[in-house]
């Protein structure tokens, strides 16, 4: 079947013999992005967690068939236009990776947190971001998440008022 | 002569007798006579209801049904009944949180793939639906209770109960993250459904012990 969707804003149709494979596959061997990543396959790390229709889900239990007319970013489509996001920013801020195979995935989930809870307390970050990352960048990341929504809270003023 | 006596004498008692339970009961009365007195009805059979409530209520307290009607605000899962993994919480709707919620990683099917069961609507039953750790008496009590069950009517409880996919996933509940299949409830699906919908004909009455 063929499955069609936006991804990064761009129109892509992929081929797929199973509706159910992951969409994680489509991404990374359908459509050539490589920056989501796979980890466990079985929804358990969130390392392939991207957006779809801004809502962050992990792409290696979403079946392609239900991408079809979606609108999907994953963390190549996260800046716009070279201006990085609020929530790249606070991690090369704060030297967030440490290996970095799980970090698109952390900043994935990050960025749709942000759009619903703009300032995130602990606990919030404690209840909506249980990605797991083998280095244990736990800590940095805490710190870039509160800097991302500093970062994200000054951009959203600054366009409002222009 | 004698033929005409003896049919205005039935008309005359037809009539007083229609006028009698006319005026003894209102519609609702009858409603609730139909409803909540079933013990009255005439075709009440105890031993077919309890037996009907029985083979209901084995599949309600089976670990596919409890797993997501928990008593706290994390899901249970699996055969054991766990808690479910990384700290997944009820969230307001009983569709996890703004930014973690059941969609997450659940779809709206089973996931071969990746091991995660999934059904249309798939979410908590709300806390007044909590039926970890009660008996079946007190789960169906609260079941049938419109005050807790969302308003629902017998007739509700019934359609929800035989018809919604989120139920009846319970007998396509796919395999594990190993790739072991789920263990299905101990009643074949038919059978249940007719069970539901015998016990709720039979006036939905909830056996003292
Ligand atoms: S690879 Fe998808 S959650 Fe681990
Ligand atoms: S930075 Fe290595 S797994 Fe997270």
């Amino acid at each position: 079947m063929k499955v069609s969707f936006n991804i990064n804003g761009e129109q892509k149709t992929v081929e797929v013999s199973d509706g159910n494979s992951p969409l994680l596959w489509a991404i990374r061997d359908g459509v050539g992005l490589k920056g989501t990543k796979f980890g466990c396959g079985k929804a358990a790390c969130g390392a392939c967690t991207i957006h779809v229709d801004g809502n962050a889900v992990r792409s290696c239990s979403f079946p392609v068939r239900m991408a079809e007319g979606k609108e999907i970013t994953t963390i190549e489509g996260l800046s716009n236009d070279g201006v990085l996001h609020p929530v790249q920013q606070a991690w090369m801020d704060e030297v967030v990776p440490q290996c970095g195979y799980c970090q698109p995935g952390f900043m994935m989930a990050t960025a749709a947190m942000l759009d619903k809870i703009p300032n995130p307390t602990d606990e919030d970050i404690d209840n909506n971001i249980i990605n797991v990352c083998r280095c244990g960048t736990y800590y940095r990341m805490r710190k870039a998440i509160h800097r991302a929504a500093e970062l994200n809270t000054k951009k959203n003023n600054s366009e409002s008022t222009q | 002569m004698k033929k005409n006596t003896i049919l205005f004498t039935m008309i005359t008692f037809l009539l007083i007798g229609i006028i009698t339970i006319g005026s003894s009961f209102s519609d609702n009365d009858f409603a609730i006579d139909q409803e909540n007195n079933p013990l009255t009805a005439p075709h009440f059979d105890e031993n077919e209801s309890k037996a009907a409530f029985d083979k209901m209520m084995t599949v309600l307290e089976h670990k596919r049904c409890v797993n997501c009607h928990p008593s706290g605000a994390i899901p249970r899962q699996g055969e054991d009944s766990h808690l479910h993994n990384f700290d997944v919480k009820r969230g307001e709707a009983g569709q996890g949180l703004a930014a973690y919620s059941c969609n997450t990683c659940h779809s709206d099917q089973n996931n071969d793939y990746s091991g995660v069961p999934g059904a249309p609507h798939w979410s908590l039953a709300p806390e007044e639906m909590a039926w970890e750790g009660k008996t079946r008496i007190e789960i169906a009590t609260q079941m049938m209770d419109s005050k807790r069950n969302g308003g629902r009517s017998h007739e509700d409880i019934m359609h929800h109960l035989t018809e919604h996919e989120l139920v009846l996933w319970a007998w396509n509940p796919g395999v594990d993250a190993e790739g072991n299949p789920r263990e299905k409830p101990p009643v074949p699906k038919d059978e249940y459904i007719q069970a539901v919908k015998q016990w709720i004909e039979l006036g939905a009455v909830i056996p003292s012990e």
